[in-house]
């Protein structure tokens, strides 16, 4: 869905994502300006390419990855070995802004390789050798300690290497420059292949490969060429990531990163272009940030990606779109209120369920379960009933007003019309 | 005219297992005629068209388009060689809009193959092409419209315009008319008339007021063989078509 509509218009208008979201990546350190947050940034930076090269498969060709890891790590280990030849040779070789070049150029190498024999078919056949694959490099990571570097990891150094422009790339904020650079190509360059006859044929082949069969076209040809340059964009983000880091280790080829961009790109919505964009960020600061906060940050991102799954299959962008256009249309008229109802007490079984899974964390986790901790700004002991009383109070009533009040008032308000509602 | 054949069976047979489907197929279709093929069900007439379109492989014997080989080849290249199909279950590009499948349809066909780096939207060929067939196949207005929401009829016309945008010669339509009113179905043979003037086509019908209408000459198929081929005339005062079809027909 959503895919080829935008008819080539070529209204300057509405290519205003592509000024305004550059010009805030270029303020947004300025604002944040800790070392930490400018890492973070770079980081998201990294993991937007990775998710954007990663929908040119799952979104666009249909085809569910489980190991896209291995384009970025290879990618990354390639981009690694060259940065370090040019710290032994003192500095000299290709500029450090090209280095994610030859990422990107290991991971069309890997990928043509590797594409050959994972895309004849489509489906569960196609998941499964990804994941093997994933598995084998993850293994051959460990194994070949020459090449990875074995469980330590290759390090590298950004400012022993040549600049074009002359720029000092210790300090992090020049390092995020470069990775708003890069992004903005890669994001363009994947933005246009999807107007092309092999990013058509790529949504045509995802829909019904045996019509795309009967206009000549071969499935198996359109998924291996996007496949490669899917697995070239990996390997640039790959690239781009011994950059931001100056670290490498097996952690670049495993399952994890492979289940991150996957979960990363579904959250924000595979029909969308902006879906994986909104998707990485999110992710990336999730990972960073709620993990400072509560141990338990991996079990909300799986309860979240589950919630996505079952109840909006188009991600939080498709949220936002649907709820746009019915908005635009008028859908809202004389139930704003009963939307926002809906959207309030939501939140607040939401808020309700995070605080009986942080005390439950605690009561199961801790050394000592009746030790006071901080829950929500109060202090409280998980032994004792009160809190897990009101925890599960404030969620029943929220979830409870949600379904049984909010949900039948947007309903009748709505009359006969059945759509809209919370997605 | 001439009477080069377009398409060519000699023999060919299908077995699944031990369950022969077609048992020594022999026709003979010419350049630019209209030729259905009629059989009572379960006769092999969409396994038939599944091994001309390379849909499936044959066990046995040769299929020619042009006197050139084609059985056994996949799909896609059979199509290249000059023949498209049409299926008995609508088979379109259902979550893109009626102009999108028309030009995905001629993508090829008009040489742009794999390109990744010309835009589509730019190819002023293909979106000429495009608003005549879409004008042609009545479906102007509906033009932006995805093709899951046009009507049956419509879509039907749909995959019919997607055939013939695809560049063949030969095209084979099975059971273009299927679950039509009687006013839908003749606008569809008007619209087939309309299409494939230039073209070879291969028909399978139930419908036999439909057949009589639209044939040139008619292949009777009974059990995985062709009992008889001839003009509508012909077969109708074909005692062996009598009896094996047209006198035992449950319709």
């Amino acid at each position: 869905m959503a895919t080829n509509t935008a008819a080539g218009s070529t209204n300057l208008l509405k290519l205003w994502p592509w000024v305004v979201v550059p010009l805030v990546a270029i303020v947004l350190p300025f604002l944040f300006d800790s070392g930490h947050a400018i890492n973070l940034l770079s980081h998201m930076g990294v993991a937007i390419i990775f998710a954007l090269s990663y929908n040119m498969l799952l979104g666009n060709t249909g085809l569910l990855s489980f190991g896209h890891a291995v384009y970025y790590g290879l990618g990354a280990y390639v981009a690694m070995h060259l940065l370090r030849s040019i710290n032994d040779a003192g500095g000299e070789g290709l500029p450090i802004e090209l280095l994610p070049l030859v990422g990107a150029g290991a991971g069309l190498f890997f990928g043509i390789i590797f594409g050959t024999f994972s895309v004849r078919r489509a489906g569960v056949v196609f998941a499964m050798i990804t994941l093997g694959l994933g598995a084998l490099v993850h293994s051959s990571s460990l194994m070949f300690t020459d090449f990875f570097g074995g469980e330590a990891g290759l390090f590298g150094y950004r400012d022993e290497a040549p600049s074009l422009f002359g720029v000092d790339y210790a300090p992090s904020r020049n390092v995020y420059f470069l990775v708003v650079a890069w992004a903005m190509i890669a994001a363009i360059l994947i933005y246009l292949l999807k107007k092309t006859p092999l990013g058509w044929m790529a949504n045509a082949v995802r829909d019904n490969p045996e019509r795309a069969q009967f206009v000549g076209y071969d499935p198996t040809i359109v998924r291996f060429i996007q496949f490669a340059l899917s697995a070239m964009f990996a390997g640039l983000a790959g690239g781009l990531f011994v950059i931001t880091d100056e670290i490498v280790n097996d952690e670049a080829v495993n399952a994890l990163t492979s289940g991150a961009v996957l979960l990363g790109t579904y959250i924000g919505g595979i029909g969308y272009f902006i879906g994986p964009i909104v998707g990485g960020t999110l992710v990336t600061f999730l990972e960073s940030s709620l993990s400072a906060y509560t141990e338990a940050w991996v079990l909300y991102f799986g309860l979240m990606f589950i919630a996505i799954v079952m109840f909006a299959p188009m991600g939080l962008v498709g949220i936002v779109h649907t709820q746009y256009l019915n908005w635009k249309a008028g859908g809202w008229k004389g139930n704003t209120g009963a939307r926002l109802y809906i959207l309030l007490t939501g939140l607040v079984g939401i808020f309700g369920l995070v605080c009986v899974i942080e005390l439950a964390y605690h009561y199961f986790r801790s050394w000592d379960p009746s030790a006071p901790f901080a829950l929500m700004g109060v202090t409280v002991d998980a032994t004792n009933a009160l809190p897990w009383l009101v925890s599960f109070g404030i969620a029943i009533i929220g979830f409870g007003l949600m379904l049984f009040h909010g949900n039948p008032m947007l309903k009748r308000k709505l009359g006969a019309k059945s759509d809209g509602g919370k997605a | 005219m001439t009477t080069r054949n377009a398409l060519e069976l000699k023999g060919v047979k299908k077995n699944f297992g031990r369950a022969e489907i077609i048992r020594g197929l022999n026709l003979e279709v010419h350049e630019h005629e209209r030729h259905v093929i009629i059989g009572p069900n379960g006769a092999g007439k969409s396994t038939m068209f599944n091994l001309i379109s390379g849909r499936m492989k044959v066990s046995d014997g040769s299929i020619k388009l042009f006197g050139n080989d084609i059985h056994n080849l996949p799909a896609h290249k059979v199509n290249r060689m000059g023949l498209s199909r049409s299926f008995q279950v609508t088979n379109l590009f259902q979550n893109m809009t009626v102009m999108e499948n028309l030009r995905c349809s001629l993508l090829w066909s008009e040489g742009h193959k794999y390109a990744f780096w010309k835009s589509v939207m730019g190819q002023q060929a293909v979106t000429d092409r495009a608003y005549e067939l879409a004008e042609r196949l009545n479906l102007t207005e509906q033009a932006e419209i995805p093709a899951s929401l046009l009507t049956y009829a419509q879509q039907r016309s749909l995959e019919i315009g997607c055939t013939v945008a695809s560049g063949a010669k030969v095209i084979l339509l099975d059971e273009p008319t299927a679950g039509m009113s009687r006013t839908e179905a003749n606008d569809v043979i008007q619209l087939i008339q309309r299409m494939t003037g230039e073209n070879t086509l291969v028909v399978v019908e139930h419908d036999l007021s439909v057949v009589f209408e639209l044939a040139d000459r008619i292949s009777v198929l009974v059990y995985g063989e062709i009992i008889a081929t001839g003009t509508p005339e012909e077969i109708r005062n074909n005692a062996a078509v009598q009896e094996a079809y047209l006198g035992t027909e449950v319709h």
